[in-house]
């Protein structure tokens, strides 16, 4: 694990053992995040976005397994916890969560709980991992509210998740995310439920914290206008793999893979010419439990070489600027 | 929430008028009355009653008045001198016949109760949070046998083996020696022995069933995001569970708990019959079958006024223990 890397993923691997057969939904994802950095994870349902994320608090699925590869964590003290190494409930994983990363989910209105009032939620990370006297935390918890703009803070503590607006609950979700100062968020789509305006406000606000507090974040998302907006790196993600990792104008103005390439040209543009039908990608994703050989995304391709692509796995190319992507077009 | 019970005990007025009087016209529907049955009784021992004097008894009885007049009389007794009638069947007071034996009814009741609960609910939660497992598995197994098994056909065999193998007196709370003796610690302590096996009985078939529905319940919660939001806080399993699902799976529970008070005095006619239980079921049983329509009348206000007392307190713990409800 290099220095200056706070978490860093290695082929990583994870599949589900299921009556019908065995799903991979993870295969081989690497990625690494440096402190202050925000890596957005984009790809479609079921490509494996969610899992990997997963993976970094050590909550996946019980039935699923991991077959390969590490997840390490740099704490701010330098200790290097391999995640994946640990106990599910061991304490140093528990510590980590919600103490050293913070987490937030896509739906707001169903990740709070309904029987709890906010301000007791938040109490409980707290009193989890600091020493806060119960006065302390009370105002620790007004003070995060005040953070993510909630107006009246102190009747706020007071409200049950129902009382709220979704962009209400979002906000506080995200209150009780950086509770303890992590160095990582993980946000899980945190804006998809929401409306457009609301989405644009979260995100506004996950920015502002992320630049106050300095902390890493990883943002998984199907919106790539929302990566172009906030994310320093990206990975595209297919079928379990991370299929190409690069700087966000790498991937914009520079994309080496063509599952990267096909995207971008299926996003609807504003300023675009008009009475052009939109492209998309041919084909179907295919079916999890039998997936293609050689590169998972050749069914799709519009740049298939007929033998290669069909039969060899790709390689991890490396290119100028870290970028990367597993992609034969690349490789000699 | 004052205001909301004060409503809540205000309304209780109009459903307990209408309840009365439907009761006591139902009571009333089948053919014939008390004399009919009592006529019909003597007849199959050989005696013969002419009409005259079976008019007799009828008026002697009140019964040739008509039938809002009876209702009058009875429901006038009750609110003014707290007199329920008199059972035509047992020639006694209700009251002296009804409050004997509710004591001991809802001393069973509430123990098979929180018997049940004690039961159903820890393993509703395991069998929940380790689906699958070989204890999981067990339990469902185990599970469905108690739900399957009549109480009565248990009460039976227990009886039975109570009786062959260890020698109990079985049936009954007390043993002969103490069933007409004062309250004594020696009483209480037969008691005790006795008590074990209806409380048994009639605490495995509700644990079944509610242990299913906890572990649905809980397996439903389990799922919601929340869950996760939990465990990404960085509780503990063990805290995540019992903080968070159990607490919203329990509201099913809690809404059905009120029901519970009129099913202690109604419920398990047939167990207590086989187990010989001096409680009001079998009483209750009696009295429709013979038309003794003050006792019966007398039961069935006493229940409406358990239901209703139940239901509001099941409301009321409702409102304290969601705040969805409460703020809606």
């Amino acid at each position: 694990m290099q220095d200056e890397t706070i978490l860093e993923i290695k082929d990583l691997n994870i599949c589900f053992e299921m009556r019908e057969g065995t799903v991979n939904a993870v295969n081989g994802v690497n990625f690494s995040v440096k402190p202050g950095e925000v890596l957005g994870i984009v790809g479609e349902s079921g490509s494996g976005k969610s899992l990997s994320a997963r993976s970094i608090m050590n909550l996946l699925p019980r039935n699923a397994t991991v077959t390969n590869g590490s997840v390490k964590f740099r704490k701010t003290d330098g200790e290097v916890i391999d995640i994946l190494a640990e106990k599910r409930e061991s304490r140093k994983m528990r510590e980590l969560r919600g103490g050293h990363v913070g987490m937030i989910f896509q739906e707001p209105m169903t990740a709070l709980s309904p029987v709890h009032s906010i301000g007791k939620q938040i109490m409980t990370t707290l009193s989890l991992h600091t020493d806060l006297s119960k006065k302390a935390q009370v105002e620790r918890a007004a003070d995060l509210l005040a953070m993510v703009q909630m107006p009246k803070p102190m009747e706020m503590l007071k409200k049950y998740p129902h009382q709220l607006s979704g962009g209400m609950r979002q906000r506080a979700m995200i209150a009780m995310a950086l509770s303890c100062n992590p160095s990582l968020l993980l946000a899980d789509e945190p804006t998809t439920a929401l409306d457009v305006t609301t989405e644009a406000q979260i995100l506004d606000l996950i920015m502002s914290l992320q630049d106050e507090l300095n902390m890493a974040v990883i943002f998984i998302t199907h919106n790539f206008g929302v990566v172009a907006e906030i994310a320093d790196r990206v990975s595209v993600m297919y079928l379990g793999n991370a299929v190409e990792t690069a700087a966000v104008d790498d991937i914009f103005y520079n994309p080496k893979h063509p599952y990267t390439r096909a995207l971008l040209q299926s996003i609807p543009r504003l300023d675009g010419q008009k009475r052009h039908r939109l492209q998309t990608i041919e084909g179907m994703v295919p079916d999890p439990f039998n997936l293609p050989t050689g590169c998972v995304f050749h069914t799709r391709c519009a740049e298939k070489m007929a033998g290669k692509c069909t039969s060899q796995i790709p390689e991890l190319t490396h290119f100028e600027n870290d970028q990367m992507a597993r992609c034969h077009l690349h490789q000699a | 929430m004052a205001g909301y019970i004060a409503h809540r005990l205000l309304w209780s007025i109009p459903t307990l008028i209408v309840i009365t009087i439907a009761t006591f016209v139902i009571i009333q529907l089948p053919p014939g009355d008390y004399v009919t049955a009592y006529i019909a009784e003597l007849v199959e021992t050989g005696e013969v009653i002419d009409a005259e004097t079976a008019a007799h008894i009828r008026h002697e009885f009140g019964l040739d008045r008509p039938m809002y007049e009876q209702f009058l009389t009875w429901i006038g007794g009750i609110l003014l001198h707290g007199d329920f009638g008199l059972s035509l069947d047992w020639k006694l007071p209700v009251s002296e016949l009804i409050w004997d034996r509710i004591g001991l009814t809802l001393l069973i009741s509430m123990l098979s109760l929180l018997m049940t609960w004690v039961i159903a609910i820890p393993i509703g939660v395991y069998s929940a949070t380790r689906q699958y497992s070989f204890l999981d598995h067990l339990f469902t197994v185990l599970g469905f046998l108690g739900r399957g098994i009549p109480d009565f056909l248990l009460a039976l065999v227990l009886m039975w083996m109570g009786f062959l193998y260890f020698n109990f007196h079985v049936g009954g709370l007390f043993s002969p020696a103490y069933e007409n003796a004062p309250w004594s610690f020696a009483k209480f302590i037969d008691l005790l022995s006795h008590l074990w096996v209806p409380v048994l009985v009639l605490s495995t078939g509700g644990a079944a069933g509610l242990l299913r529905i906890m572990r649905a319940n809980m397996l439903e919660e389990l799922g919601k995001p929340y869950v996760e939001t939990a465990y990404a806080q960085g509780l503990s399993e063990r805290q995540v569970v019992w903080r968070y699902p159990v607490r919203v799976a329990l509201n099913p529970f809690i809404s059905t708990v009120g029901w519970a008070l009129p099913a202690l005095i109604s419920g398990d006619v047939i167990t207590a019959v086989v187990l010989n239980l001096p409680t009001t079921g079998p009483l209750l049983l009696r009295s429709l079958q013979n038309q003794d329509m003050y006792l019966a009348g007398g039961f069935i206000l006493i229940l409406s006024v358990f239901t209703i007392i139940g239901t509001l307190l099941s409301d009321i713990l409702l409102v304290l223990t969601d705040p969805r409800i409460r703020h809606s």
